[in-house]
């Protein structure tokens, strides 16, 4: 029995880092991934509130799943989740102030992310309590393995920076590395993002999409007249 | 008259809900396949930020901001942490009744909507809107314009966006690539044209 629940829990925690993760495949919680990493520190806090959050919620609406009525689990899961994040909000507010300053709303919006309330619908209703923290820990580290890489890229090549500790020196400073200012953008996180669900895709094809419309091969020669 | 104008500019172009700030983008990737289906829900979305941010402005200076309380005689009370909560209520209940008086009165529209409106809840364009407001503090007029303007943009966004990917589904694109990849690189091309417009100062 033991070994069964081991068996599932590593599924739960490994399978979303990258054969279900939930920003590459499931696109889930898109918003906050492109926001918040311009730097590493706010993203590394993002990712760790949002995991704390979609593993509680999960753990207390499994546990209260027989309970809810049907018609009304969308507000009562609604009303679990913002309660958390209030929570997580307070503590930032008042442990690292500067840093929830930088957040700006999207700790808030926590709240919508669509990770959150995909998992407390489609695994916690289901499952029991402990099996959905789990589950809530798995997808938040799946979310984390993204957008930590993601701020690491953008962080380093944009300011020559990482988690605010210069690893490339500056041309204004005398040293060699121009930094790239299209890195700290918004249009960069989306390139970004796109080029890593490619390399995914690449690496497991079974992920890929197939294409709406194929191009047929048109024998040469065929319409001379033009 | 000025300042509301610049604001409404400045909510529709330069702050763009969905390219400069990524909100909304699951269903901005997931609903820009037609121009059809996302003009409807841009159309929705607009139409509940148009009420939803006035609302919960209401709400926030009526109640839960520091000292609100005082017309009833209380003083010294600040609910203001309860802004998240009160903000996600209030658009759940919003979208709900709107969505009861879109079924009774306008059929057609409603039918035109379908799933998009109670999705409208957790799209997180919506709550940003109120939150946004609330953290520039704009009083009711200013907060009726933002509501018209983000929600213009968002829908703007969408249909363009749509567009681009009605086009693009003829062309050839590698394997890995096809679907949410080259989305997500358009996305971010359109992104790069609005940036275009973060220079003006209003």
């Amino acid at each position: 029995m033991s070994e069964i629940l081991n068996d599932e829990t590593k599924k739960v925690l490994i399978e979303p880092l990258v054969d279900n993760n939930p920003i590459t495949l499931q696109v889930l919680g898109i918003c906050s991934a492109l926001a918040v990493t311009s730097q590493m520190s706010t993203s590394l806090i993002m990712a760790l509130a949002l995991t704390l959050v979609t593993a509680c919620s999960s753990a207390a609406i499994s546990a209260i799943r027989n309970h809810i009525p049907g018609s009304i689990r969308i507000i009562v899961q609604m009303t679990i989740i913002a309660s958390l994040v209030i929570v997580v909000d307070q503590i930032l507010k008042a442990f690292a102030y500067e840093i929830s300053k930088q957040l700006s709303v999207f700790v808030g919006l926590i709240i919508t992310n669509c990770i959150v309330m995909g998992r407390a619908e489609g695994y916690a209703m289901k499952n029991p309590p402990l099996a959905s923290f789990m589950d809530g820990i798995g997808n938040g580290l799946g979310y984390s393995l993204i957008l930590i890489t993601v701020s690491f890229i953008r962080e380093s090549l944009g300011s020559g920076k990482l988690l605010g500790i210069e690893v490339f020196k500056l041309t204004k400073d005398g040293g060699w590395y121009d930094p790239n200012g299209l890195m700290l953008l918004p249009p960069s996180a989306f390139f970004i993002i796109g080029l890593i669900i490619w390399a995914v895709r690449q690496w497991k094809p079974k992920q890929a999409e197939a294409a709406d419309f194929k191009i047929l091969s048109i024998a040469h020669g065929e319409g001379g007249h033009h | 008259m000025e300042a509301y104008i610049s604001l409404f500019i400045k909510a529709v172009f330069i702050e763009n809900l969905a390219l400069s700030f990524f909100l909304g983008m699951c269903t901005f990737i997931a609903v820009s396949k037609k121009i059809s289906t996302a003009m409807g829900l841009g159309i929705a979305v607009m139409m509940v930020q148009i009420i939803t941010v006035p609302a919960n402005n209401f709400i926030y200076h009526a109640l839960l901001k520091e000292n609100a309380l005082s017309w009833m005689g209380i003083t010294g009370v600040d609910l203001s942490f309860l802004a998240l909560l009160s903000c996600i209520g209030v658009i759940a209940a919003l979208v709900q009744i709107l969505e009861m008086i879109l079924d009774k009165f306008f059929p057609a529209l409603y039918h035109a909507l379908g799933i998009f409106l109670p999705l409208i809840t957790v799209n997180c364009a919506i709550l940003a809107g109120s939150l946004f407001m609330i953290e520039r503090d704009y009083n009711l007029p200013e907060s009726v314009v933002y509501g018209v303007g983000s929600g213009f943009g968002w829908a703007l966004a969408i249909t363009v966006m749509a567009g681009v990917r009605e086009k693009l589904k003829y062309s050839d694109i590698p394997a890995g690539l096809q679907g949410l990849g080259i989305t997500f690189i358009t996305a971010g091309l359109m992104s790069l044209g609005f940036m275009a417009f973060s220079g003006i100062q209003l």
